[in-house]
């Protein structure tokens, strides 16, 4: 509460002026818009089109399966082995979703506790860009070496990696400090953590679902990523072991899992950013 | 006026001084400002930009520490925000996550007492927003939104309501209508309120005196009584007297500012000179 005695100004821009951190609330809270039945018709159409344009094409051509799939053998693949690749959909979410919650969890504490100390944060924020920019897969050999082939170190590479991302976004959140709306708060006599609470979390809530979004889908690649470099279990694992063994249908299929998670993440933030924060749309 | 019950005036600023510390060296913003506002009273400030005004009106709300001097309420020294105490930011200051109703909660929400749901109730009656309870505040106008923040104001009861260049933000005509329903409400609750404005009109309008400031340092220059029986009307304001006052007061705002601003022209030439 350094500054609440200084001059008010209120033309200081709410949202923090441009300093937007890595993706824009706009392009999550307003997302695409409802459609109606002619544009989601139109886009099924499209759909259609390109998957069986792709195996019209292919069977002309007579690509070979190694080379290329086509979309039935993908298809046919999901529903023959999905017992088999299941468990490890299994895995890849206990290490993205424990790692997630614990950097998340840190992230987020971290950003509400230092944007109450304006010289903290600009100690720490060098490091905390070195983290968000330094990919945290080039650790998980490391981390391999110190704890093994199990979960620990994916889900620290997990927490590592959305971590921070959590923090700058929610942190750019924090500081959109609007002095009128603090000495409206503290006009009627509210204690600085009245003042957290009711007026600066909600404000930052628009920014902290960003930082969440973005932070699982790195958490997402992350945990992949991991999975590859070393370990007998995971997505990220069957994708390695399918492709040296040439099951090409079976690769794809775990592709196609994969891109569906990061839709269903996308989806959850979106709906969650819609229902808590969309009045700032 | 009511008759005085009590030896102290509502709210009593006494040599009221505030020093900014800014990188740029300290500003004196209000230097030894005194005005005894008498309970029931309305007092306008006016003065030009950088007059402080609006610095005067947060000391008097407990938002400001004051660098010295003392503001009292009832005899009692303000140290800090005062539950007796209310204030009507510019631009109406909603909090845009909530709805309407749980914006005009708020302050019981942080004083951590029950709403007054009738009082509340009346309010919104009295500035015609019922129904508009659970909109959002970016569904209504400005107009609207700034009764939403006069009624938050008053929903706990304050016996002084400060106003910050209320209606600043809005057009002429809606700017007409709030003067007249602030006057309505004081005339129902006979509420203290201290307004800072810009519109002289508005000031003159208003209420029972009108303090005029000058800038840098920001000083009380002149305080004007306004002599007109509530309710007032429109009609008062073509009156020779309104225009009288406005000329005054018109020339008290502008006449320091081109007096400074030539003694600062003097300044330059004798130096250049020498």
């Amino acid at each position: 509460m350094a500054s609440s005695d200084a001059i008010p100004d209120f033309k200081q821009s709410p949202d923090g002026g441009g300093e937007v951190g890595v993706a824009n609330m706009s392009g999550l809270a307003a997302g695409p818009g409802i459609k109606s039945a002619r544009e989601v018709a139109i886009i099924a159409l499209v759909a259609v089109l390109v998957i069986g344009g792709a195996e019209l094409l292919l069977l002309a051509f007579g690509v070979p399966q190694y080379v290329l799939p086509r979309p039935s053998e993908i298809a046919w693949a999901l529903v023959t082995d999905f017992h088999l690749i299941a468990p490890h959909l299994g895995h890849t979410l206990v290490e993205l979703i424990s790692g997630f919650t614990i950097g998340a969890t840190v992230g987020l504490i971290l950003a509400a506790v230092i944007t109450q100390f304006p010289f903290a944060e600009k100690i720490i924020t060098p490091y905390i860009l070195l983290l968000v920019t330094t990919p945290m897969l080039a650790l998980v050999p490391l981390l391999i070496l110190r704890f093994g082939f199990g979960y620990e170190p994916r889900i620290i590479a997990v927490a590592l990696a959305s971590g921070p991302m959590v923090m700058i976004n929610a942190t750019t959140g924090f500081r959109r400090v609007d002095s009128a709306k603090i000495a409206l708060a503290r006009s009627y006599g509210a204690s600085t953590l009245q003042i957290f609470w009711k007026i600066r979390a909600p404000m930052a809530l628009p920014m902290i679902f960003v930082g969440l979004m973005v932070g699982s889908i790195f958490g997402l690649l992350t945990a992949v990523g991991a999975e590859m470099v070393g370990g007998g279990f995971g997505l990220g694992n069957r994708l390695t072991s399918y492709s040296s063994m040439i099951q090409m249908p079976q690769f794809f299929a775990v592709v196609l899992i994969l891109s569906f998670l990061g839709i269903l993440i996308y989806m959850i933030f979106f709906l969650l950013a819609k229902r808590y924060a969309s009045w700032e749309a | 006026m009511a008759a005085r019950d009590s030896q102290f005036p509502k709210l009593d600023v006494r040599e009221a001084t505030k020093v900014y510390h800014t990188r740029s060296g300290d500003l004196l913003a209000i230097d030894r400002c005194s005005l005894a506002v008498e309970e029931g009273e309305i007092v306008s400030i006016v003065g030009p930009s950088g007059s402080g005004k609006t610095t005067l009106l947060w000391s008097m709300s407990g938002l400001h520490h004051l660098t010295s001097g003392e503001i009292a309420l009832d005899g009692q020294r303000v140290d800090g925000p005062h539950p007796d105490i209310s204030m009507v930011f510019q631009d109406a200051n909603l909090l845009p996550w909530r709805t309407i109703v749980a914006n005009i909660r708020f302050p019981f929400e942080i004083k951590g007492a029950k709403p007054d749901t009738a009082w509340i109730d009346q309010l919104m009656h009295r500035v015609g927003l019922e129904g508009f309870g659970q909109r959002m505040p970016r569904e209504l106008s400005g107009g609207m939104q700034q009764r939403v923040a006069l009624v938050r104001a008053l929903s706990f009861k304050p016996s002084v309501l400060l106003m910050d260049e209320p209606f600043g933000a809005l057009d002429a005509f809606t700017r007409e209508e709030m003067n007249h329903l602030i006057e309505e409400i004081y005339l129902d609750t006979r509420t203290t309120i201290v307004l800072v404005t810009h519109s002289i009109d508005e000031a003159i309008f208003l209420s029972d005196r009108i303090v005029v400031m000058s800038a840098r340092p920001g000083r009380i220059a002149n305080i004007h009584r306004v002599p007109f029986e509530r309710p007032r009307s429109l009609e008062i304001m073509g009156t020779k007297e309104v225009f009288d006052l406005t000329h005054t007061i018109k020339s008290e705002i502008v006449g320091d500012q081109i007096s400074k601003a030539r003694n600062r022209k003097n300044a330059a030439n004798l130096s250049k000179a020498s």
